[in-house]
């Protein structure tokens, strides 16, 4: 054969599917930007003059005690202590941002153990561990939350425990039925017939398999432990003042209604918040339409045939 | 009258790797009443071609003419179409199950059908659908009538699908593989009927198969697609005695439910890659009378005398040159093996159940006691539809799955109740090869890992010794062993069937059991497949026990058959003596269903008795 038709590999078509979707593309640049923002955030630091936790009584504060607006020195404005805004804001990003993805991957590493061993063993096994995921979800998140702090105090470890307790049900309960329909096929039986233990076949014929739905909602988990966070900070449950936090910020907007004058302190934390999430949620979006094109079936078939019409005329 | 005539039919369809084509130039012709048959394999075009016909191909680029009743269903609007769909042509699908609803009744399905259509009553209808249903042979219609699908056999599900189909007295009626997914003896059944309703009702079929025997011996014509080309278009008789293309006599040859044994002339090759725009005859690669033209130029249309057309150089009809006869190798005798019994299964059963919530046993009995015995190097063949017990079967003996009651003895040793290091030894004895060659490989595993897992597991070969063993393996079943990097998703359906049984060779096993494992692969590449199996059992002196429900390839490749039916074995023999003095009336009904002249006569299975040869 003259011309020989080159195969693309898994890869490079996934990343092809990735790159196509302009909202996962925009999504990807706005995380990466994100990023680069949590961990420079000593650098803008430096750059304005700005400690996070820094109080500027003078320059940062109204002669009647207001914060100040957004201006050439305080991009974002100053909080009711004369702090910066802006930097305030970037390292809270590092909070956000690393508990985000910590507490994901974390609870990404339970969930799939205990639905790789639900699935895979079924029987008692599955009902045990079943019932224990149900009994997590039952839990009322915030008053186990409330009374843990009231016997701990609030602090950065123990807001991630819980942050992970109470996120791997979702992902443990997804793996379990990907794990029960695929121990039924054909090569696990291949593999049992040639003597394989237990764990090999989980590890290397059933888990290489479930690399998509891993992926997509560890991502999809990100948003949802920042918010989570967010939720327990802005309840003073959370990260410890005077050290920064996205919802903290809001938090303390909310205190004696300042926010009806300062507008900034709301609006950007705000909108940090929603940006971050929304932006995680469409990439996990993308990357299950990347990985999986079999669930895009029908947006693909609808854009084939606008470009038909288009020949056709 | 013509009811659809297709001239020059050409179809795109837009792929992420560029574009398929489909379909290249491909006219036919469709008279009234007519059985019109599309044979190919799969990836042939042959199913494109009836959803082209039925409109149901959104983003596909379509050029030529689709003419029906006179109007060109290609440049009619949606609607226009969608009132044509279900009304003037009708579409009956593989897969009965799925293409029923399971929460609407079937009386519910087909009044639907017909008030879509026609403005009746809800009486009207009902009546009319107890009618039709009547018509297909569906006994007590107006019970039936308020029957979910679920409650249908497969056959019968094919039947009230077919009756849904004709309820408004389609001028076409499109069967795409209306029999694959049933059972011998119900396929028989369902094309009579087919067969019955077009004379009864006037009604065009188009008959879309991968069966190319089954086609010819009812088809007025037959159409023989490879590759989106018109390979052969002629009368069905004409078709099947005298072929007049070199892939059509290749076809033929190449199943194995004529008289001969041994090595199968099977066709060399894959089909091409519709990626590629084709420029010379599509077939030249695999072709044994290519001539140096056929890889340079389209193949002209050849008209003979019987009403065969045939695009190919060939100035005669293949049937009639001696250079398309490929020379069938001579298989070299099997050499005598001592008649010692490697497998021994006595008395297996297996029940399935349990206590219901008020304390009733419910059993479910699968296999009810069946013996075997398999000596050394010999085949074992094990036929019998689906639901008959012959997988599991098979799963007992390798020891995957275990019985109720009854013993499996592998070699003197029995396979049940060993411990686990006994358990992990005997896999080096009794190897499976697997249906599905999809399924039974793992997609996200490299082919070269997924061959040395074997040894992998067992501990046997580390590092460059594996990759060169695997390599070995790789070109003993026929594979490029420079492919030991891709993935399963690289190989085509046979590829993959070699991966599989490259794997089941690899801990040298004395006994492999092949469960069904050419039913998913096309015909030619299921004569290279048997092939290869036939050979590897000379060279290796190997035992098999093969389990299928095709009795042509049970016969090519067992010296002894067992035939089970609903869990017990019926009837066993030597294959030539099962064969022509079938002593168990079961036996006879499957092989006169097996037979396509037999299906020609039109069925009637009532008393499958007399139809069987007497002994």
């Amino acid at each position: 054969m003259s011309t020989e038709i080159k195969q693309r590999g898994s890869l490079e078509l996934t990343l092809r599917r990735l790159l196509a979707d302009r909202a996962g593309l925009v999504a990807m640049l706005f995380i990466i930007a994100l990023v680069a923002t949590a961990i420079g955030a000593d650098g803008i630091a430096a750059l304005t003059g700005h400690g996070p936790t820094a109080q500027f009584l003078d320059v940062g504060l109204t002669p009647t005690g207001l914060p100040v607006p957004p201006s050439g020195r305080f991009p974002f404005g100053t909080d009711q202590l004369g702090r910066d805004v802006l930097v305030r804001l970037a390292h809270g990003a590092r909070i956000s941002l690393s508990i985000g993805v910590v507490a994901s991957l974390l609870a990404a590493v339970i969930g799939v153990t205990i639905g790789l061993v639900a699935g895979y063993f079924g029987g008692w096994v599955d009902v045990v561990l079943g019932r224990l995921m149900d009994l997590v979800m039952s839990i009322p998140v915030l008053l186990c939350m409330l009374s843990l702090v009231a016997v701990f105090g609030p602090s950065l470890p123990l807001s991630l425990s819980v942050i992970v307790f109470f996120s791997w049900t979702t992902m443990g309960r997804v793996v379990r039925g990907q794990v029960l329909s695929l121990k039924e096929r054909e090569f696990v039986l291949a593999s049992r017939s040639m003597g394989a233990g237990h764990l090999s076949i989980m590890f290397t014929d059933i888990l290489p398999n479930l690399g998509a739905p891993i992926i997509i909602y560890t991502t999809m988990m990100v948003p949802t432990s920042i918010i989570f966070e967010a939720t327990l900070s802005f309840l003073g449950l959370g990260i410890v003042p005077p050290a920064p936090s996205w919802g903290g910020m809001l938090a303390e907007a909310a205190n004696n209604s300042i926010y009806m004058f300062a507008w900034w302190l709301v609006l950007f934390p705000g909108l940090a918040l929603l940006f971050t999430t929304l932006s995680f949620n469409i990439l996990g979006d993308a990357l299950r339409d990347a990985l999986d094109p079999a669930s895009m079936r029908n947006k693909v078939q609808k854009k084939k045939k606008k470009t038909s019409v288009g020949t056709a005329s | 009258m013509t009811v659809l005539s297709v001239r020059n039919l050409n179809i795109d369809l837009p792929s992420g790797d560029g574009h398929v084509h489909a379909a290249r130039d491909v006219s036919f012709d469709v008279e009234a009443e007519e059985l019109f048959g599309i044979a190919g394999e799969s990836g042939s075009g042959k199913s494109v071609l009836s959803q082209a016909i039925m409109g149901l191909l959104p983003g596909a680029i379509i050029s030529g003419e689709i003419l029906f009743e006179g109007r060109n269903l290609l440049d009619l609007p949606p609607r226009e179409m969608q009132r044509l769909r279900g009304n003037r042509i009708a579409m009956i699908s593989q897969d009965p199950l799925s293409s029923l609803h399971p929460f609407y009744t079937v009386g519910a399905q087909i009044t639907e059908a017909i008030r879509t259509h026609r403005k009746v009553s809800e009486a009207e209808a009902l009546q009319e659908a107890i009618d039709i249903l009547e018509r297909v042979g569906i006994h007590d219609p107006d019970k039936r009538v308020r029957d979910y699908p679920h409650q249908f056999s497969g056959g019968m599900r094919q039947r009230v699908m077919i009756a849904m189909a004709i309820v408004l007295r389609p001028a076409l009626l499109i069967a795409d593989e209306p029999t694959t997914a049933l059972d011998v003896t119900v396929q028989a059944q369902i094309i009579s009927l087919l067969n019955q309703m077009r004379r009864e009702l006037g009604t065009a079929i188009i008959m879309v198969t991968h069966d190319l025997e089954l086609l010819s011996s009812i088809a007025d014509h037959a159409m023989v697609m490879y590759a989106g080309n018109r390979m052969e278009l002629g009368p069905g008789e004409a078709v099947l005695t005298a072929p007049a293309h070199p892939y059509t006599l290749g076809l033929l040859r190449s199943s194995p439910s004529h008289e001969s044994r041994g090595a199968l002339p099977s066709i060399p090759g894959q089909p091409p890659s519709l990626l590629i725009e084709q420029k010379a005859c599509a077939f030249a690669p695999r072709c044994a009378a290519a001539m140096d033209i056929c890889r340079q130029e389209r193949a002209p249309l050849r008209n003979f005398a019987d009403g065969t057309r045939s695009l190919c150089w060939l100035e005669d009809k293949a049937s009639n040159t001696a250079a398309a006869v490929p020379a069938i190798p001579e298989e070299p005798p099997v050499v005598a093996q001592s008649s010692d019994i490697v497998v021994k299964v006595s008395d297996v059963r297996l029940t399935y159940g349990g206590r219901s919530l008020f304390g009733k046993s419910i059993n479910l009995e699968v296999l009810k006691g069946v013996s075997l015995e398999l000596p050394r190097g010999k085949t074992l063949g094990i036929v019998g539809e689906s639901g008959c017990g012959k997988s599991t079967l098979a799963r007992i003996i390798a020891g995957l799955l275990p019985p109720t009651s009854g013993d499996v003895i592998i070699e003197g040793q029995s396979v049940l109740g060993l411990d686990r290091r006994d358990w992990v030894e005997m896999r080096k004895r009794v190897q499976m090869v697997f249906q599905d060659p999809f399924g039974s490989l793992n997609p996200r595993r490299r082919v070269g890992s997924i061959i040395g897992d074997p040894f992998r597991i067992q501990k046997v070969a580390h590092g460059a010794a594996r990759k060169n063993k695997v390599r070995e393996l790789m070109e003993i079943v026929g594979l490029n062993p420079e492919h030991y990097n891709r993935f399963p998703s690289e190989f085509s359906g046979g590829q993959r069937q070699r991966i599989g049984i490259a794997r089941a060779l690899a801990l040298n096993p004395s006994i492999i059991i092949f469960d069904e494992p050419v039913s998913a692969l096309d015909v030619s590449i299921q004569a290279q497949i048997l092939n290869l199996i036939a050979r590897l059992q000379r060279e290796l002196g190997l035992s098999y026990l093969f389990i299928s429900h095709d009795l042509a390839v049970v016969r090519h490749v067992s010296s002894e058959i067992l035939v089970m039916k609903a869990g017990q074995v019926v009837e066993r023999g030597e294959t030539e003596t099962l064969y022509h003095h079938p002593q168990h009336p079961y036996t006879r009904e499957l092989l006169a269903a097996a037979d396509p002249h037999y299906r020609k006569s039109g069925g009637g299975f009532a008393d499958p008795q007399s139809s069987g040869a007497m002994p």
